[in-house]
């Protein structure tokens, strides 16, 4: 199959490669640019862990053809952390014990982040919704919602 | 036709590990040159957190801080013998053979730096930051750093320590039937409240009470972690999880998220976590298994709930609202 070229900004950096039509946004940011932060688990667009944001909007990268980024702005969970400090969503999942098996992990924070850019100060509803598309084995769930709100607190105080 | 509500307990004793032909785990203990400890293990950090308890368990034997550890789970060819981490077996199993290698480690250690110090081994004891002073007499120190240079680079010694944990094989008394299965036992009792819909069978989960007798909580906000979501994957199998939703045929098993039901984050009922620690005489700091028991208590406790509320009693997994109106039905018949 003939490949393509496409061109897309990751986490701020220029990214160029040449990929199949067939080629997922999953498979080229794992297997060809080396961002292995976007989790592979069912590949059909049911469990959320490939979640990565494009443009803004949370995306499922099992389900984006990479031909279709030419242009993107793509932000995974491996770009969160500036100069080593971890965003305030990875720190909230630390210190609320928010993961076990971790593999559900990079897609709740990419979820998470799509609700607080637009919600700052999201209810405990508003999480639960945002937080729908994914699924944990380990958890509960419940120590997820309450390092997504703790992170909430945080930035709001920040702000102040 | 109504909604109507119920409430059901229930109460588990839970094996630690299995009785097989022996159910053993080792463990091998070293320093390095800068005095880190490095735990070597064939057991497997599934996510339940077994690094870090493992890491705690060394430390707190050898007597430095727990981030002087590194815990290597890396290869079960190279490895020393583990059975395995299943049947809540895991922090009890390989605990103990970490705590047995890690104080051979110790005594090689306190070893050379009674060399160093001039002093009794026996007189020296670690002050659990990285250091190791005569007893009475603090002043009198040396750092672990120095000691593990010491050991590699001066004296020969390799701090190092082999731990073997071993349950033998039970067998049953030819009369009676005893036996020992097992090790420890770990309990919980879990009160589920539902509100049962007798027209279209579906179970809301309004409230669910837990209470865990698990040991000695090692590392209690993992604890916690692990009961939270064991609590939740309870009520998932009451009521959702099936491969085999029409065992013993096998047709109809969900094969991906479309059709494997898995609650979400909106599924949740109010939850409630209380932890009672019993230190198990045999355990690693009194420590049980409180891996697989937490998922089980909350099976039985939905299905009495539902007994409680609309009369039937359903005795195979999951309990599907199909499964309820059949039950309902065949009341209504006599």
């Amino acid at each position: 199959m003939a490949k393509v070229p496409v061109q897309f900004t990751l986490n701020g950096s220029e990214k160029a490669e040449f990929v199949e039509s067939s080629t997922t946004l999953l498979h080229a940011l794992r297997d060809k640019i080396g961002d292995t932060s976007p989790k592979g688990g069912c590949h059909q667009g049911t469990c959320g862990a490939c979640s990565v944001i494009i443009d803004g909007e949370l995306r499922l990268s099992c389900l984006t053809l990479a031909e279709t980024c030419g242009g993107a702005d793509i932000r995974t969970t491996a770009g969160l952390a500036e100069s080593g400090v971890l965003h305030p969503l990875q720190r909230a999942f630390l210190d609320a014990f928010a993961t076990q098996c971790g593999f559900c992990t990079p897609g709740m924070i990419m979820a998470a982040k799509v609700l607080l850019d637009r919600t700052p100060n999201p209810s405990r509803e508003d999480v639960v919704e945002a937080l729908s598309g994914n699924i944990c084995r380990c958890t509960g769930y419940e120590p997820i919602i309450q390092a997504v709100l703790a992170a909430a607190r945080a930035n709001s105080q920040n702000a102040a | 036709m109504a909604i109507r509500r119920g409430r059901g307990v229930a109460a588990i004793n839970y094996p630690t590990g299995m009785n097989l032909g022996g159910d053993p785990t080792q463990a091998l203990v070293h320093s390095t040159p800068t005095g880190n400890f490095m735990v070597t293990l064939s057991s497997v950090d599934l996510g339940q957190g077994m690094k870090q308890i493992m890491a705690q368990i060394c430390a707190e034997t050898i007597g430095v801080p727990t981030d002087r550890v590194v815990i290597d789970t890396a290869d079960t060819d190279t490895g020393p013998h583990c059975m395995g981490t299943f049947a809540s077996r895991g922090t009890h199993r390989a605990g103990n053979a970490v705590i047995q290698a890690a104080k051979e480690a110790r005594q090689v250690m306190l070893e050379v730096a009674a060399e160093e110090l001039e002093v009794n081994a026996s007189d020296l004891e670690t002050d659990g930051e990285g250091n190791i002073q005569v007893k009475g007499a603090p002043q009198k120190s040396i750092s672990i750093f120095d000691v593990a240079l010491s050991a590699h680079f001066k004296r020969g010694r390799s701090i190092s320590g082999r731990g073997m944990f071993l349950i033998p094989r039970s067998y049953p008394e030819k009369e009676t039937g005893a036996m020992k299965p097992s090790t420890c036992y770990a309990h919980a009792c879990t009160v589920a409240e539902v509100e049962v819909d007798d027209e279209t069978g579906e179970v809301t989960v309004l409230t669910v009470k837990n209470v865990f007798e698990i040991g000695r909580a090692l590392n209690p906000k993992m604890v916690e972690q692990q009961l939270v979501g064991g609590s939740w994957m309870g009520i998932s199998h009451a009521l959702y999880e099936t491969t085999e939703p029409y065992y013993p045929s096998r047709d109809h098993g969900g094969t991906d998220f479309n059709q494997y039901l898995m609650p979400g984050p909106g599924d949740l009922a109010e939850t409630e976590i209380i932890v009672l620690e019993r230190p198990s005489a045999d355990g690693p700091f009194g420590a049980k298994g409180p891996g697989e028991m937490c998922a089980n208590p909350q099976i039985p406790a939905v299905a009495n709930a539902v007994f409680d509320a609309v009369g039937v009693r359903i005795d195979t997994l999951p309990i599907t609202p199909e499964r309820i109106l059949r039950a309902l039905k065949a009341q209504a018949a006599g």
